[in-house]
Order: C-alpha cells, then structure tokens, then sequence
C-alpha cells in the first residue's frame, strides 16, 4: 500500500525547511511530509543533519528558513513548549531526564501540563487521580513499576532510556519524535526497546531517527534517508532498500557496516 | 503507607506548634526570648531563600533586597499607623511586608530569571548592590545611616495584646512563622512545586513536557519575596528599627550561609541553618569575640565534610537506621568525636590564646602554647585514622544498605 499517497491527514509537514550554522549548512531545504498514525524511520549518515531536523521541528532551534505544520497549524520557530502543547513530544539522543526526581515524579511531571495543572499552587499533587493514574500506566508500559521511588539519575542506562521514552510519550501527544532510542544499547536491550516502542507509538504518530537498522525495518511503516541535508528518497522499507539512489548514497555501505556491528 | 506518612507529618507539625508554644515557657529570660524570635524571622527568611535554591535551583545573592524593603515599607506602614493615616492592625503587618516582597520580586524577578546558573546568580548580586546602594541615596525613605525607627505599639491595645512585652512580639513571630512553614511546606506538594523541582534539574526537558522553565522561576521567585517580605515585616515589628543593613550584601550572605549549613536538598534543612547560624550569632558571640571565626570554621568543615548540610548528614543515616546497622557505626563514630573533640580544644585553645593577646613571656606563658598544639597534633594525627574507620564501615556497609535506600 502507497501509505504516502492516501488520503490520511498530514501529521507533519515541513516544507523547504533551510538550517545553517554560519556559514555551514547542515538542511538544505528538506520537504518532508508525515502521515497521521503512520511509524516513519529517518536514516542517513553520520553528520546528515537527523538530529539537527529533529531539533528545527521541536523547536529546539530556530530555522533559517522555511515552514514547519503540525496538524496543519504553523509551528515554525515557536518556543519548545508551545510546539509540545500543540501535541508534539521528543526525546533525545542523548539521556536527558530529570535527574534528582523519583522515576514516578518524572512522569507525573511529564502530564501535569497535558492535564491542564499549568502553574498551579492551590491544589496538592497527591490528590490529581487522573496524574496520578496517567503516571502509573505509563509506568507499568515502560515496565519500571519496581524502581518507582528510585532516583532517576540512579537507574542503569537501558532503564533511563526507556524513562526518556516514558517522559516523552506520558503526556499522550499524539506525535512522537523519537532520537535513536536504541543508542548504546545490547542486542537484548534493543529488543526489548524495539517492543516497547511498537507498544507506546500504538495509534500515534511516530517519527524516530535510528542507526539500527534491524530496528528501522522492523518498526516503520515508511522511511526517508536524508543525505547532506536533503531527503534524497522517501517510501516504505522495500522501495528504499530498492531505491539506486540511497544505495548509491548510503545504504550499500552503511548498511553492511551496521550489520556488521550488531554481530 | 501513606495514611501513615500523613499520620507522622501531622504529628510532626502538632509537635512544631506544641515547640514554640512551649519555648518561650523553658526559655524565659530577655536575652532568649529576642533570640527565639529572630530565630522565627530567620526560619521564615531561610525558608523562603531556599524555595530559590534547593527546590527552583536559582543560586540568588540579593535575598535580602525583599526582606530589607518590606521591612522598610513596613516601618512606614507602622509610622502611618501612629498618626493615624493608616488603620491596621500591626498583627497584620506582615501581610503588608508580603505584599511588598511580592511586588518587588514579581519587577525584579521578571527581569532576572530568564538564565539559570551564573547568569543569575551574578545579576541577582548587581540588584543587591544597586539596592544596597539607592538605600543611602534616598534618605527620605531609608532614612540615611540612621534608619527608620518605628513604635510596635502604634496600634494601641487590641484584645490585651499591646506588642509592648516581647512575649507578645514573640507569639506573633511564632504564629506567621508557623503558618509560613505550612504555606512553604505545602507549596512543594503542588503541581508548580514539582515542577520547579524539574526545572532545577533539568530546564530544557521541562520546556519539552509544555513548561515554560523562565515563567516556573519567575512565580517561585515571586512566592520566595512573599516569604522574605513577611520576614522583613517581622523584623521591622521585632526590633523597631530598620537600617540599610537589612537589605545589603552580607545580610544576603547571610542567608546563604543558613540554607548552606542547614542543607538545602531537604525543605527543613534551613530551618536547623536557621535557628543555628543564629544561636551561633547571639550567644556564642556572647562567651568569645572570636565568635565569627568559629562560624567561618565551622561552615568550611560543613562544606568539606558534608556539603549536602546537616540535614544530609540525618538523610544518610536512614538507610542504616531502617537497616537496624546504626550500632556498628558508633564506635567508628566515638573514636572521630573524641579525636575530632580533642582537636577541637585545641584549635580553640590557640585562637583564644591569639584573641587575648597571650604572649611567650615566661614559663606559665608558655604552656597552654605547648598543650594546645599537643592536642591539635595529636587529636589530629588519630582524627584522620577516624575518618578512616569512619568510612571503612560504611564501605562495608554498603552492600547491606543499597536494599534500604
């Protein structure tokens, strides 16, 4: 089925999106287009600009130029929050939690906003169920449920990647930006992130930026290669494994290494 | 579980309010009652400095610019009053003095919070000392070196209550004290709470679940005047004098010192910096002239030893406590007080000595020299094989205690 070419609505768009540093440019004009509830893979070398992309969409940087729609409103150049309030969450590369909360308080912090808790000092905490529950399921989905009073910055690094997750997905955005959730990890680690994954993103949208390439065939649903800054190919795992260009590009050698490294 | 933690927090703040209903009862005396105020003025002020520190993160150098005008203000509400220009009661003066640290820190605050970290910090210095320093300029409401002298009784007698005696002023201290600690206390529990707490340690994540961490800092940073304010106003009430001394950089200082040697990772850490750093201040200065040394002394050791405050030092002691371990610490624990006891003296011995001017003439002269450096090279020489046992058994502790943590 040619995913891309239904009539599902468009999750994210972004449209001749520029970034450059200086003199350096690092997206050259990427035109890339996200269908609603489909899991799409963002791959490419090292240094192609995957997570400086990621960066523009959340806000995290500004652009240089071009638009950015999330569900068809403009979110081009909006401050992090705003853009996470519109129902778009991420999660980093590299572990980024909140260190000296309990695991627990790390995701009920992740829903008070989504809740409508906003700055709120009249009320207890304890006494929101419906953060409270919010927080518990997605403890039990991110199968921490024992290391719930543990401090984060204390849990091994698979059980904080899988806390980055949890953070990410809690408040229930319905667009999920993932950043090589796998980095780092043992091949019975991946596995179980791999799991994890498909279980969080049911229903939502997902966009995730990953070297594994075991884990991108097995998650997505479509992929695109960026190259240089520019997306070079986008369609469903076959035609990209297919695709002349990327494997003239990237895939022939990338791949081969990739797979070399997992044994 | 928790009906039992909500059983021992109830129990703990009836003992709160049993405490300073009872001190004043033990402690009856002049000198102690006009400490055991400033203590409650300063539990307040450390208490709101560290909704700053400890829980937003915000390392601020200007605390007492919100207690110092508020304090100000106050002195002119109460001086209105006397003339009858204005009528409150001066039961409710904090709430004024609150208003004023609220409205200072919403200006000032809005301003500096938008960097964490150094930034901050540095800025929150530059406001003190612009304050400080627009204090000796604007003598009309500073009222120049001399300050503004106010008149607690101002508001005649209400209910038998006159603020003459200082009981009366003490009871008042002690209630907006006590009420402060309930307000702050419950403050953590909210949503903004927590949510300061995940922007100390973590701002950008924070703005990725929704949070704007600059508008997180600002509100605390607001709250934390409140406090200070009516801290300020208590202080305007307790000594019925104001100088620019209140809002200036060592009072500043001062406040760290508290929230730094009370520990700052626990909400009642400051209140012990609190009620030591001001014990230190009115009665040890009382027995030796040589009483800010020992305080600069003993903030270093704090620093060194335990950087997390004394409330650290209970903190890590719970896990052995729920362990049922503590025994097997003792005698390590005895060895380090006697040795750290026996340098001790003699650190004492040599300041002193230096303080009163003690000179090698003669033999009699001599001695006290000779033991006091006996007992320092001593003490000292098994103090570190202390420290030593001290950390021996903890490190064969650990394994036992990781399960109670």
């Amino acid at each position: 089925m040619e995913l891309g070419e239904t009539m599902n609505p468009k999750a994210l768009v972004l449209s001749d999106v520029r970034k450059q540093f200086g003199q350096t440019k690092i997206i050259n004009g990427v035109n890339l287009e996200i269908v609603a509830g489909e899991r799409h893979a963002l791959i490419g070398p090292n240094g192609a600009g995957k997570s400086t992309l990621f960066n523009l969409i959340s806000g995290r940087f500004p652009v240089s130029s071009g638009s950015i729609s999330l569900h068809g409103s403009e979110i081009t150049n909006k401050e992090p929050q705003v853009i996470n309030r519109l129902g778009l969450s991420r999660s980093f590369q590299i572990t980024n939690i909140f260190p000296k909360l309990s695991v627990f308080e790390n995701l009920r912090c992740s829903v008070l906003w989504a809740l409508g808790y906003r700055y709120s000092f009249f009320r207890r905490v304890s006494a929101l169920h419906d953060a409270r529950e919010s927080a518990e399921q997605t403890l039990a989905m991110i199968g921490l449920e024992n290391r719930r009073k543990k401090m984060a910055g204390e849990l091994t690094y698979a059980e904080q990647r899988a806390l980055e997750i949890g953070i990410t997905i809690a408040s229930g955005a319905d667009v999920v930006l993932l950043d090589e959730p796998t980095a780092g990890m043992s091949r019975s680690e991946t596995d179980a992130a791999v799991a994890l994954i498909s279980r969080v993103t049911e229903g939502k949208t997902l966009l995730m930026v990953e070297h594994d390439m075991g884990v991108v065939f097995n998650i997505a649903d479509r992929i695109s290669v960026l190259v240089y800054g520019e997306v070079i190919a986008t369609g469903t795992p076959d035609e990209i494994r297919m695709n002349k260009k990327v494997q003239e590009a990237y895939l022939g050698t990338q791949l081969e290494e990739d797979e070399g490294s997992l044994t | 579980m928790s009906d039992a933690l909500t059983k021992a927090r109830l129990l703990l703040w009836g003992g709160a309010a049993f405490l300073f209903l009872l001190l004043p009862l033990v402690f009856s005396g002049g000198f102690s009652l006009s400490m055991l105020s400033q203590m409650g003025i300063m539990v307040i002020f450390a208490l709101s400095y560290n909704m700053l520190l400890g829980q937003t993160g915000l390392l601020s150098f200007g605390h007492a610019v919100y207690f110092g005008l508020a304090a100000f203000v106050t002195a002119h509400a109460i001086n209105f009053v006397e003339v009858g220009a204005l009528g409150l009661p001066i039961s409710l003066m904090p709430l004024v003095g609150g208003m004023t640290g609220l409205f200072f820190s919403l200006i000032l605050g809005f301003v500096t919070t938008r960097r964490p970290g150094t930034p901050f910090a540095m800025i929150s210095l530059g406001i003190a000392e612009m304050v400080a320093a627009s204090a000796l300029m604007f003598t009309t409401f500073f009222g120049g070196e001399g300050g503004i002298v106010t008149n607690r009784t101002a508001g005649g007698v209400n209910w038998g209550i006159s603020y003459g005696p200082q009981i009366q002023v003490y009871y008042l201290i002690a209630v907006w004290c006590f009420v402060s600690m309930v307000l702050m206390f419950a403050i953590t529990r909210t949503p903004l709470g927590r949510i300061a707490n995940a922007v100390r340690d973590n701002p950008e994540r924070a703005q990725f679940v929704g949070y704007n961490p600059t508008r997180v800092r600002w509100i605390m940073m607001s709250l934390a005047g409140f406090f200070a304010g009516i801290a300020g106003a208590l202080a305007t009430i307790n000594y019925e004098i104001i100088t620019a001394e209140a809002l200036g950089l060592m009072a500043s200082g001062n406040v760290v010192l508290m929230a730094f040697i009370g520990g700052i990772g626990q909400f009642w850490g400051p209140i012990i910096g609190a009620v030591l750093v001001t014990w230190l201040q009115s009665a040890l200065s009382n027995f030796t002239q040589a009483w800010l040394l020992y305080f600069g002394l003993l903030f270093l050791l704090i620093i060194l030893f335990s950087p997390g405050g004394i409330s650290n030092l209970v903190t890590i002691h719970l896990p052995a406590w729920r362990a049922g371990v503590v025994k097997r610490l003792m005698p390590s624990y005895g060895y380090a007080l006697l040795t750290g006891g026996l340098t001790l003296i003699g650190v004492i011995g040599v300041i002193e000595l230096l303080y009163r001017g003690a000179l090698f003439v003669g033999v009699h002269a001599v001695i006290p020299w000779i033991a006091s450096g006996l007992m320092i090279l001593i003490g000292g020489f098994f103090l570190r094989r202390a420290i030593r046992a001290v950390r021996q058994v903890w490190d064969d502790l650990s394994p036992e205690l990781a399960r109670w943590s």
